[in-house]
């Protein structure tokens, strides 16, 4: 109780907010990426988690609050509750992420299009990312939007697992994510629900697995270079 | 959706289904009606006004574009994913090759990237960043240069090819004296810059700079009152500016259309909000309108290089952060640009500290902490972001270029439907793709 009260207090004096809700997406072990038993150094012991930045609490700073504001708003007019709609907030290197839930996704992304006080007009496309070790969340869809009218720029974030990596597609919204979802599918595998044709669009149409998934190998074949050979890439030592 | 060729009937037994002759009878009758001269013909991947290996397949109705649909992927080299196995410096050698002809903003938009998740871009040395505002103003005039020729080529008017690679010629011959290569430069690092201008750059750049005043009016006199080249570029790949934002249309074709979106003015990067430069823009949404958006963002450049030089100062050009700063030092030998036989000597040979500090983040690299970040600047082409994504180690976590050569692409259709077959070309080379960034 009583921390929670510091926490207002310090959200009062305009002082950044504590981050909680760590989103923890892996653990790394050791240091020199030798798992063998080479390395005497003592350093092979260490072990650390890999947390990406947790959720900002208000205020955000900056107009971030008033676009926060003014999204919960208007989800609220249409009988939204914006906590459901908006898992999180995340304000980092001063860039305002919202996680939205998958079934509200075509939703916000209307309200802040068409609302004149947000009004991000231009979508960047999607980019997949690829947790392997943020599990039953391990496939993300990041939206990055840009309003020219009030020259901000957001990003919305979806979380799949990836036994359902099913998002509804924002075609519909933003006719420019047509062949960024078809990207998106093509090497994540993301299945954009409602997309006119979503087919493979860089890969030949009938190349099996999602290439940029972390789990597909990269692949490669070692090469000789004076005398020496050198091992494809995702086969060299890599440093964790 | 279309008739049922089983027709229920209810009978005393039940449901009877007679079957008819499934949908042949319409098959027939719209081939009848059809058109004996709607053809579907491929145009490329290797046809030479396309623009690399860009396939355009076209539903052709006697000289009228019915459907226009692309077919990309031809040039895809998995550049996101070959940076997910290489340390953070590594990257720029990736991502200089994806749009070559933008080489210069694909490193300076990634490298922001990482910096800005280093958190150290007020540590950015102030020379290394008017430097990278020279080379990519330098870079926006050869990649317009090589958008007019070409477009120029295709059109059948050879002499603005040829002066078009005259002049990129140019530029080239800049980019060569300053970071020793034509293109796939590297130059820009995280941190800062490879290496400083070499003696007797700021003649030569002074020099090119009083050249291009003087050839860029031969442009105008070649094509922009030109009546042909009026008669093929006027209203032809027209696409609104609802079309342009539906879309994500960036760079000169929203431009033309009337915007003044420039990401230099509107988001500034690199300190641009220091400079002075207009933004042009045109009112026809058609390929002329571009055509001469891009002439004039040339001379907008110029006068950007011009300040560029004139507030150029004296300094270091990479990050004081011995832990970033790539620490290998670069000399002209007689054999061209290599490793400085000074440095090796002296880690080799006086410093082990100097020798394993050298080791460690040429073979390690640096740690990036742990966070996504979306930087854009603007290229020629329109608004190029990365999306940067680190797990806190020595190399991306995920890298994705939004190159705006691959979302204006999506224009095409729009563009050419309902156009005759020869405007295609006209509008594909109005939206100046450059395939090496589509596909990356």
């Amino acid at each position: 109780m009583s921390e929670s009260q510091s926490h207002d207090e310090k959200n009062h004096n305009g002082v950044p907010a504590p981050r909680e809700d760590a989103g923890i997406i892996g653990v790394r072990k050791g240091m020199f990426g030798a798992d063998n038993g080479g390395d005497t150094s003592g350093y092979g012991g260490l072990v650390r988690t890999v947390t990406l930045p947790g959720a900002t609490f208000r205020p955000y700073g900056g107009w971030f609050d008033e676009v926060a504001d003014e999204l919960e708003g208007a989800l609220e007019e249409q009988d939204l509750l914006p906590g459901n709609a908006i898992e999180k907030t995340v304000v980092d290197r001063g860039e305002l992420t919202f996680h939205i839930a998958r079934e509200h996704l075509v939703q916000v992304a209307r309200t802040l299009r068409d609302d004149p006080a947000l009004r991000f007009e231009l979508c960047t496309g999607v980019s997949g990312v690829h947790f392997l070790g943020d599990k039953g969340r391990e496939l993300h869809a990041v939206y990055h939007l840009r309003s020219l009218t009030h020259g901000r720029l957001i990003r919305l974030e979806v979380s799949v697992p990836d036994s359902d990596p099913h998002i509804p597609s924002l075609v519909e919204v933003y006719p420019t994510n047509d062949w960024h979802e078809r990207e998106a599918y093509d090497f994540f595998g993301l299945v954009f629900d409602g997309h006119p044709a979503l087919t493979r669009i860089m890969m030949p149409d009938d190349w099996q697995g999602f290439p940029q998934r972390k789990d597909y190998p990269l692949g490669g074949i070692a090469v000789e270079y004076k005398g020496a050979q050198i091992p494809a890439p995702d086969q060299r030592r890599s440093y964790s | 959706m279309s008739t049922p060729h089983a027709t229920p009937r209810a009978t005393t037994e039940g449901t009877v289904y007679t079957v008819t002759g499934g949908d042949w009878d319409e098959v027939v009758e719209s081939a009848v009606k059809s058109d004996d001269e709607r053809i579907i013909v491929n145009m490329g991947p290797q046809h030479p006004s396309t623009h690399g290996v860009l396939r355009l397949i076209l539903e052709i109705d006697g000289e009228t574009v019915t459907e226009a649909r692309c077919g990309i992927g031809y040039l895809h080299t998995g550049i996101e994913k070959n940076l997910e196995f290489r340390n953070w410096t590594q990257g720029t050698t990736f991502v200089t090759r994806m749009d070559y002809l933008t080489p210069f903003f694909n490193e300076a938009a990634y490298c922001l990237g990482v910096e800005k998740l280093l958190g150290i871009e007020d540590q950015i040395p102030d020379r290394a960043t008017v430097l990278r505002v020279l080379l990519m103003e330098l870079n926006r005039i050869s990649s317009h240069l090589v958008c007019i020729a070409t477009g120029g080529m295709e059109l059948g008017a050879t002499t603005i090819m040829i002066y078009g690679f005259r002049d990129r010629e140019l530029v080239l011959d800049l980019f060569e004296l300053i970071t020793g290569l034509r293109m796939n430069h590297a130059f820009i690092r995280p941190g800062g810059l490879a290496q400083d201008l070499p003696p007797g750059a700021i003649d030569q750049l002074r020099e090119f700079v009083k050249t291009m005043r003087k050839n860029l009016p031969e442009y105008d006199k070649l094509a922009t009152g030109n009546p042909i080249f009026k008669a093929r570029m006027q209203d032809v790949g027209y696409l609104d500016l609802t079309g342009c934002m539906a879309l994500g249309a960036t760079g000169p074709i929203l431009r033309s259309a009337g915007l003044p979106h420039d990401l230099r003015k509107t988001d500034p990067y690199c300190g641009y909000e220091n400079y002075e430069f207009d933004v042009p823009t045109a009112d026809t949404c058609d390929a002329y309108g571009r055509f001469l958006v891009r002439l004039e963002e040339m001379r907008q450049s110029l006068r950007i290089v011009e300040q560029c030089i004139d507030r150029l100062a004296p300094g270091p050009v990479m990050v004081a952060d011995k832990k970033i700063a790539w620490p290998a030092q670069l000399a002209l030998g007689p054999d061209g640009l290599g490793n400085s036989l000074d440095h090796i000597k002296k880690i080799m040979g006086t410093s082990m500290e100097a020798l394993i500090h050298h080791f460690k983040l040429v073979t390690e690299g640096f740690r990036v902490p742990a966070g996504q970040t979306y930087t854009a600047v603007e290229s020629p082409k329109g608004e190029l972001g990365v999306h940067v994504v680190s797990d806190g180690g020595t190399r991306p976590y995920r890298v994705h270029f939004r190159d705006p050569s691959f979302t204006n692409l999506q224009a095409m259709a729009a563009m050419c439907e309902g156009g005759q077959v020869a405007d295609v070309i006209v509008a594909v080379a109005s939206i100046d793709p450059v395939m090496g960034g589509v596909d990356r």
